[in-house]
């Protein structure tokens, strides 16, 4: 699998991609896949605060659920409407389509999140 | 809950690991939870067949002339009904009425039970029965001596037969065979743990892996695949059927469990019996009952159940149906409340989840 160099990523599996003053966040490739089907994402609702760290929201497989933690602080400015209705585009693109949500960040990015190449090795690929 | 450090192993590991299984610490072994994935391991035990690894499960035999007092003694079930070659299902009770197991009882022979048990409760259940030998019988804890493996599904039966020359079709629903797979000794049930057609086979364990690899093959017309333990639990989820530590536990009686058909109290005593009779006749304060999700959430295992806003019971096991294409689950709830089409909450983290119970199974096959 390939994940993006222009993502940064996170301990809990969790990638961010940032624009300007917005950040992206997904959950990665491996994440999924550890997860197996999934068949339920609980995400924030618009203008919602998170924070590092925080949790914002779960994503549950046939088996289990599973917090995602914020790696951005900043207010929620979108969220991905695709998610409440196909919950298994998760497991197909969780780099691309199914991103989770969108963050107006409110502080700098977390320097210590990882670069492709760290995760890869941090996964074990 | 303590693990020993290493886990235990079925003599398919190799074959799991092989298959490509996501492996999982279950009760202390090495047990594969998924291959290709659950959804799709579930459905094609619904649709084809399935091949499961349950060589964890522990087997225990009862052997002597008083055989059957034990067995009837410990079990809640009526022993001396079964014919040589028939199974039923039965709890094992400690003396306040309560599981210590539940429990497959195949006979033998007039002199010989072979008892199916719980992976994680097989010392514990053979201790039990130990203790509560009066009548001089053997009681082995043989869950060393045996492999097996469940081939389940509408293609089962054609799938095992290529391999048999036992007359698989003469082997009616819950009745076993002693004969032979490939050649070789098997004892064949028409048992399963999934709602559908389908066979157990107990095998020795260094026959255990030919015997996989020759299934595998048999099936493969049929679109077999290996299933894994995820996609078990929403079978049985979905067929109503019991897990211990989650509908079933020390605290819970067969009654409350909605298991009043495997308790036989024109049977002559046997443990928890008197406990139970006063439950009948006092009345149930609690039930088992069915739910199906009505807002948007999952209700899984633990998680409160209230009803009109206050706390009222837990679900004992709930997730997605793959089959139904809904999230149901089961829970307990007061006996007055423990009715179809009673509107209820669940709390899904600290939220209130709008569900409504039904009857349980939620899944039958056409047959």
């Amino acid at each position: 699998m390939t994940y993006p160099e222009q993502f940064k990523y996170t301990k809990e599996h969790e990638w961010v991609s940032i624009e300007g003053d917005t950040g992206t966040i997904g959950i990665t490739f491996h994440a999924q896949q550890e997860l197996g089907d999934i068949v339920y994402v609980d995400l924030p609702k618009t203008g919602t605060s998170v924070d590092v760290g925080q949790s914002f929201g779960s994503v549950e497989s046939v088996k289990a659920v599973s917090d995602i933690y914020s790696p951005l602080a900043g207010e929620v400015v979108e969220v991905n409407s695709l998610l409440s209705e196909s919950p298994e585009k998760l497991n197909e693109d969780p780099h691309g389509a199914a991103w989770l949500v969108k963050v107006r960040l409110s502080s700098p990015v977390d320097a210590a999140l990882m670069s492709a190449a760290d995760y890869q090795a941090y996964i074990g690929e | 809950m303590s693990h020993p450090a290493v886990l235990k192993q079925t003599p398919l590991n190799a074959e799991h690991r092989t298959l490509g299984a996501r492996m999982v610490d279950f009760g202390g072994w090495d047990m594969p939870v998924q291959y290709t994935g659950i959804i799709d391991e579930h459905n094609t035990v619904r649709t084809a067949v399935g091949m499961f690894d349950v060589s964890h499960m522990g087997e225990i035999e009862v052997k002597g002339p008083e055989a059957l007092s034990l067995v009837n003694h410990v079990s809640t079930n009526n022993a001396a009904k079964l014919a040589v070659g028939q199974v039923h299902y039965a709890g094992l009770l400690y003396a306040h009425g309560g599981f210590v197991d539940d429990i497959l009882v195949h006979k033998v022979a007039e002199d010989h039970y072979f008892l199916c048990v719980n992976a994680s409760n097989q010392d514990k259940d053979y201790e039990h029965i130990a203790s509560n030998n009066r009548w001089n019988c053997v009681v082995e804890n043989n869950g060393d001596r045996y492999a097996q493996i469940a081939v389940q599904g509408p293609h089962a039966l054609e799938t095992l037969q290529k391999l048999t020359k036992t007359d698989l079709s003469a082997i009616r629903y819950y009745w076993f065979k002693d004969g032979e797979v490939s050649g070789e000794p098997a004892r064949i049930a028409r048992t399963g743990y999934t709602g559908e057609d389908g066979f157990e086979i107990y095998v020795a364990p260094d026959r255990a892996a030919a015997r996989w690899s020759e299934l595998l093959d048999a099936g493969r017309e049929f679109g077999i695949k290996p299933i894994g333990l995820g996609a078990r639990n929403t079978l049985r989820m979905e067929a109503g059927m019991a897990l211990y530590g989650h509908e079933i536990d020390a605290s819970i009686s067969p009654l409350e469990a909605g298991l009043q058909w495997i308790v036989k109290f024109d049977k002559g005593d046997f443990l928890g019996k008197a406990p139970l009779e006063k439950q009948k006749s006092e009345g149930l304060k609690r039930k088992l009952i069915g739910f199906e999700m009505r807002g948007r959430g999952i209700g899984r295992d633990g998680y409160e159940v209230r009803v009109a806003g206050e706390p009222a019971g837990w679900v004992t096991s709930g997730g997605p149906a793959p089959t139904l294409n809904k999230n149901i689950g089961m829970c307990y709830l007061p006996i007055d409340k423990a009715q179809p089409g009673l509107s209820i909450e669940v709390m899904v983290r600290n939220q209130p989840v709008e569900a409504v119970t039904i009857p349980i199974p939620f899944y039958k096959r056409v047959k």
